[in-house]
């Protein structure tokens, strides 16, 4: 059992690094689909002993629909809806980005290794995993310029909350889980509308040069 | 047997290896392909002909090929095969070897400036990036599987490599191959690094580095490159295919088999894939280091 | 101890004897170059029995204040002493014929009393017990050195790169000072210094000045500078031992210091992977053929700091077969640069002897004119290279095999910056030997070079072939180092040694193989080729009917593609006036790679403070009442503090 879940945190760290190193939209939003199923059968392999029950079964549908299907489809169609650049630009290229990616790994891993785990909770993993996709979907949001990215870097660090909720504290209630899926999707729904209207008035979606739009410079 | 049955098998079988490509690739765009044999056939040729050295070329050209192919035998005597040990193999002997392709490289690459071609400069120039950057991720990949199994040579890696080992650790095992299988890609000069049936000199690298070369160098060039292909592939194979459990014979067979397999893979690669802008290869080799790096921080935990 | 002594007689005594030799030229260029090479023939003779165990102890009072003459060998000692003699004594042969081809006829005098005060200041360094006199003979050291640096002093960038080091070497000598000053508040002499409280301080203080000699980033900003624009074989002497130094004042602070904290070892690794890294790009970018190889020495030492990494983490962790395995391969990797960065120096001096011109992308072609130059230098380049079966290798291989064995982030983090740094390393010394001595003569004045004469011939073909034999006497060698080992890291380290020993053989093993293969092969290709017709051709070139000298691929052209990957690292500089119109006339094209480290952080730093000081200069107003009343004002002040 152990060395699925292993297999499968290995496929969602290893997203996460494409995306860091991807240059086209297409590729970043695939990669966050595939993330989204990755992250599905970790509430039932993490089950482990007691069995899979309706409500892990539950979530991991749910996380397919929502995070595989649901958000990948938003984000494709604000990008077609918008006469958006493929070609991404970000403040850092993606060979540094990739490297600091692997810094960021090196980082999780370090700081996992320093924080106390209850025993039995997961395996020695989902610590790790979950901080890098935290980690890298900051960096994420930092470096990139344009508003889609920003997005998909936010639903990385979600999917690392995700993990960690799911690996660690198994004892909490799902419900919880499920609100605050609720919760993103709404958040998400909400940028994936503005984004669509965005690229629609201003031609693109640069976050850098909407500082502009602020009030208080306007004379 | 001895490990010195995986060395012969190595310095026989070796030009059977770019056949197979050639085959599977033939068999891809629907022609019927040169034999399988024909690298031994062209080798046999090459030996038997004369050479034209350019004026501007000094001794150097024409070590390259001596060094690179001496270099390549001592690496084979390194590689084991079939869960057998190899005739030399100690412990750290992987550093060793990765000194060897350096050498072979190193001779290589000067062999390919003494033309002053721009053309051979072109080559070693990108030689000398992709080697640079594959490096990191042959050594950190081998060393992965050195932490994860307690071996510290060639032969203690992949000889304790066994199936349990992947039931227990296949997450940075599979990883640790995928980097390898990058890394032989590249250090062979295969798509999606570098394109050996490409005519247009300006994009090819390995061959472009030997373009100047003919006659009996030119068949130790083949003979080496060749070698190259079995003992890096014999490194891949000895991870995804750990034999260890079959008894010795047909352990032999099953590598045999599975580096006749790798080929074919190799061959199917080359038909489905386009060579990547050379821009984009540092990227592809960095992942194949980012890839062995995950198996390492994997294993230390 | 009495030949060291009369050995630093006789280097004082030449080296005043050169200096006061102004009729003749020849003469004190044959006194200055004899006396040196006579005393380090006689040094060597202590520094090897030192070696193998015969250590030797002198003391005498000094009127000094805290000083005493207290000099002594003790295995780190003699392990110094041996490359330091070694490589003075070929410098001074090479430097004879070098210097006495001097262009404007100028006084070989004055470099020569400056060159043996330099090889004497760093066999005191090495030897002194007291630490007066250890910053003294440091200073004599740093100062000859910055005279030799700056002897082409009409050149505004040689005084440029003279400033730079005297600024940098004064920077470490500061934090030396401190460093000896926290270390000995009773005994300034080494036998009183032991495990001090505050012992994370005066390791950081030793790391940086001693560091600063050693050349680690970013501390490293006059070693490029000084070492392309000091005569060659003081460049030999200069990378081979001088920045040694550093490592010696590092290694001797660690046997006071006690047993280290693992952030040491972290601190040392994370130093080490940076500047190493740091410094191999930026030798790719150099077209300066000495630049080049200043860079790779930074490169080198940082090798030595990852190897002292390495061995510190493994005496934290109890590992002492890491500890012994890091700390040996950085030991032999001291002797490899110091033997293979000085024949590179050598053959780079004998380059521009012969071609007037250091830069790369003008020379080329000359592995046909200077045939010894050439195959020396290939040597040379293959072994900081860290190709087998050169020494380079070996001592590459310990730290490597150290690092394997400690799983843990620390040792990933060596390995993976060695990895890097080694492949990166051969595209330097590819680039490098390819740019200046395989193709066609990019030049006319290259054209006509050749090798030189006999007194800087020798050098480079001893330290080639030893480069060879060092590298295959590792596994006798390595249990040698026992004794030196055992006072760094204060642990019995014979039994590990021994232990390494065993992989060691099979590598000399395999690389004898090697070279047997390579006699085999060759010999069968000549065989072969006997008898059958073997034409001569212009180079292929695709085609091209006239290839011409200048469309060759140059050494810049070589490393562009590395050079753009690591573009926001380096930011290299473009000039180019780009061809235009139908029949374009002029075009120019060029690319600079000034250093970062002092562009980016210690030239806007050096300006805030000369900013800052310059509000100084309002008392600096010339006059005199004012200064003589601020002097008695003074006076006055710190009578009323001191009486009150």
């Amino acid at each position: 059992m152990n060395s699925w879940i292993d297999a499968d945190l290995v496929l969602i760290t290893l997203t996460s690094l494409v995306l860091l190193g991807a240059s086209r939209l297409g590729t970043t939003i695939r990669m966050v689909a595939l993330q989204g199923v990755l992250l599905s059968p970790l509430p039932l392999l993490l089950a482990g002993d007691a069995g899979i029950t309706l409500r892990a079964a539950g979530l991991a549908v749910a996380t397919v629909l929502i995070k595989g299907i649901g958000f990948p489809w938003l984000m494709d169609r604000a990008v077609r809806g918008g006469s958006l650049r493929r070609e991404l630009d970000p403040r850092l290229g993606y060979n540094a980005s990739l490297l600091a990616g692997v810094l960021l790994l090196a980082v999780a891993f370090l700081l996992s290794s320093r924080l106390p785990l209850p025993p039995g909770e997961g395996t020695p993993l989902v610590l790790p995993a979950a901080l890098f996709n935290i980690l890298a979907g900051m960096f994420v949001i930092a470096s990139r310029r344009q508003a889609i990215t920003q997005v998909l870097g936010y639903l990385v660090l979600e999917n690392g909350i995700y993990v960690f909720g799911v690996g660690i504290a198994s004892h909490q209630p799902l419900l919880v889980e499920l609100g605050i899926l609720l919760d993103v999707f709404a958040a998400v729904f909400v940028m994936g509308i503005v984004i669509f209207h965005m690229g629609r008035e201003l031609d693109h979606i640069d976050t850098g040069r909407m500082t502009l739009l602020n009030d208080w410079e306007k004379e | 047997m001895s490990g010195y049955a995986g060395l012969l098998a190595a310095l026989v079988l070796a030009p059977l290896l770019p056949g197979v490509i050639n085959r599977t690739k033939s068999f891809f765009a629907g022609r019927r392909g040169p034999p399988l044999l024909q690298p031994y056939f062209d080798l046999a040729k090459l030996l038997r002909k004369g050479a034209v050295y350019s004026t501007t070329t000094t001794w150097l050209f024409r070590a390259g090929p001596v060094v690179g192919l001496a270099a390549m035998l001592v690496a084979a005597a390194l590689a084991p095969f079939g869960g057998v040990s190899a005739p030399l193999a100690f412990a750290g002997d992987f550093l060793f070897f990765a000194g060897l392709l350096g050498v072979a490289r190193f001779a290589t690459m000067l062999a390919a400036l003494d033309t002053g071609s721009s053309f051979e400069g072109m080559g070693a120039s990108r030689e000398a990036q992709f080697a640079a950057l594959a490096e990191p991720a042959f050594l950190l990949g081998l060393t992965a599987v050195a932490w994860k199994t307690g071996g510290l040579s060639l032969s203690g890696m992949l000889g304790t490599t066994s199936f349990a080992t992947w039931s227990g650790a296949a997450a940075p095992l599979a990883l640790v191959c995928v980097s390898l299988l990058v890394v032989f890609l590249a250090e062979n000069a295969r798509i999606p690094v570098d394109d050996p049936n490409t005519h247009l000199e300006l994009t090819m690298i390995h061959e472009v580095m030997v373009l100047d070369h003919g006659g009996p160098d030119l068949a130790l060039i083949q003979y080496a490159a060749a070698l190259k292909l079995w003992v890096l592939g014999s490194l891949v194979v000895g991870i995804a295919l750990p034999v260890r459990s079959l008894a010795h014979g047909w352990a032999f067979a099953a590598s045999v088999a599975g580096m006749l397999a790798l080929c074919v893979v190799v061959g199917v690669v080359e038909s489905c894939l386009a060579r990547l802008r050379l821009t984009r290869v540092p990227q592809l080799l960095l992942g194949a280091g980012v890839l062995s790096l995950l198996a390492l921080f994997i294993g230390l935990k | 101890m009495t030949l060291l002594l009369v050995a630093l007689g006789l280097l004082v005594a030449g080296g005043a004897a050169a200096l006061l030799c102004r009729q003749s030229p020849r003469a004190a260029n044959l006194l200055g170059a004899g006396s040196a090479a006579a005393a380090c023939a006689l040094g060597l003779v202590p520094a090897v029995t030192g070696l193998v165990g015969g250590g030797a102890r002198l003391e005498s009072a000094w009127s000094v204040p805290g000083g005493s003459l207290a000099l002594a060998i003790d295995p780190l000692s003699a392990f110094f002493l041996v490359p330091l003699f070694g490589l003075c004594g070929l410098a001074a042969v090479y430097g004879a014929g070098y210097l006495s081809a001097a262009p404007g006829g100028r006084s070989p005098g004055p470099p020569w009393f400056h060159f043996s005060w330099l090889v004497a200041g760093m066999v005191v360094v090495v030897t002194a017990r007291n630490a007066v006199l250890f910053l003294v003979a440091w200073e004599v050291m740093s100062l000859a050195s910055y005279f030799l640096v700056t002897r082409d002093d009409e050149r505004e960038d040689v005084r440029e790169a003279g400033w730079t080091y005297l600024v940098a070497t004064h920077f470490g000598n500061a934090c030396l000072i401190a460093l000896f000053a926290l270390l000995g508040p009773r005994s300034l002499d080494f036998a009183d210094f032991g495990p001090a409280s505050h012992a994370g301080l005066l390791f950081v203080l030793a790391l940086i000045g001693f560091g600063t000699k050693a050349g680690f980033m970013p501390l490293h900003v006059w070693l490029p500078e000084a070492h392309p624009a000091a005569p060659s074989h003081v460049s030999a002497v200069m990378s081979g031992v001088m920045i040694k130094m550093g490592i010696y004042g590092l290694l001797r602070t660690l046997t006071w210091l006690g047993p280290p904290p693992l952030w040491w070892g972290g601190l040392l690794i994370a130093a080490g992977a940076a500047s190493g890294v740091v410094a191999v790009m930026f030798a790719l970018a150099q077209r300066d053929l000495k630049r080049v190889l200043a860079y790779s020495s930074v490169e080198n030492t940082s090798i030595i700091a990852l190897g002292l990494g390495v061995g510190l983490v493994g005496l934290h962790a109890g590992t002492p077969g890491v500890a012994v395995l890091g700390l040996a391969g950085a030991l032999l990797h001291v002797w490899t640069h110091a033997l293979g960065k000085g024949l590179l120096f050598l053959g780079a001096g004998a380059v521009l002897h012969a071609t007037g011109t250091r830069d790369l992308d003008r020379l080329g072609g000359l592995a046909r004119r200077m045939p010894l130059t050439s195959a020396t230098f290939l040597v040379g380049a293959a072994a900081i290279a860290g190709l087998p079966p050169l020494s380079g290798f070996f001592s590459e291989f310990l730290i490597l095999y150290g690092a394997v064995q400690h799983a843990g982030l620390h040792s990933l983090a060596a390995m993976v910056a060695l990895a890097l740094m080694s492949g990166l390393a051969a595209a330097v010394f590819v680039r490098a030997f390819g740019g200046a001595f395989l193709g066609v003569a990019r030049d006319d004045g290259v054209r006509v070079a050749h090798d030189p004469g006999a007194a800087m011939r020798a050098p480079m073909a001893i330290l080639a072939p030893a480069l060879l034999a060092l590298g295959l006497s590792t596994p006798v060698l390595l249990p040698a180092l026992a004794p030196v080992v055992e006072q760094i890291g204060g642990l019995p380290a014979r039994r590990e040694l021994d232990a390494a020993t065993a992989p060691l053989a099979v590598v000399v093993l395999g690389s004898t193989i090697f070279l047997a293969l390579v006699a085999l092969i060759a010999g069968l290709r000549r065989s072969l080729l006997a008898g059958r017709t073997v034409g001569a051709a212009a180079t292929w070139d695709c085609g091209y009917a006239h290839p011409a000298p200048r469309m060759q691929y140059t050494a810049s052209s070589f490393a562009q593609p590395l050079t753009a990957l690591f573009g926001p690292v380096l930011r290299t500089r473009l000039t180019w006036d780009a061809p235009r119109g139908l029949f374009p006339a002029a075009a120019a094209f060029a690319t600079r790679t000034p250093d970062v480290v002092r562009e980016a952080a210690l030239r806007p730093l050096f300006d805030l403070v000369s900013g800052a000081l310059h509000a100084m200069h309002r008392l600096q107003h010339g006059r005199l009442h004012l200064y003589v009343i601020s002097i008695a004002l003074t006076l006055v002040v710190l009578l009323l503090w001191r009486l009150s």
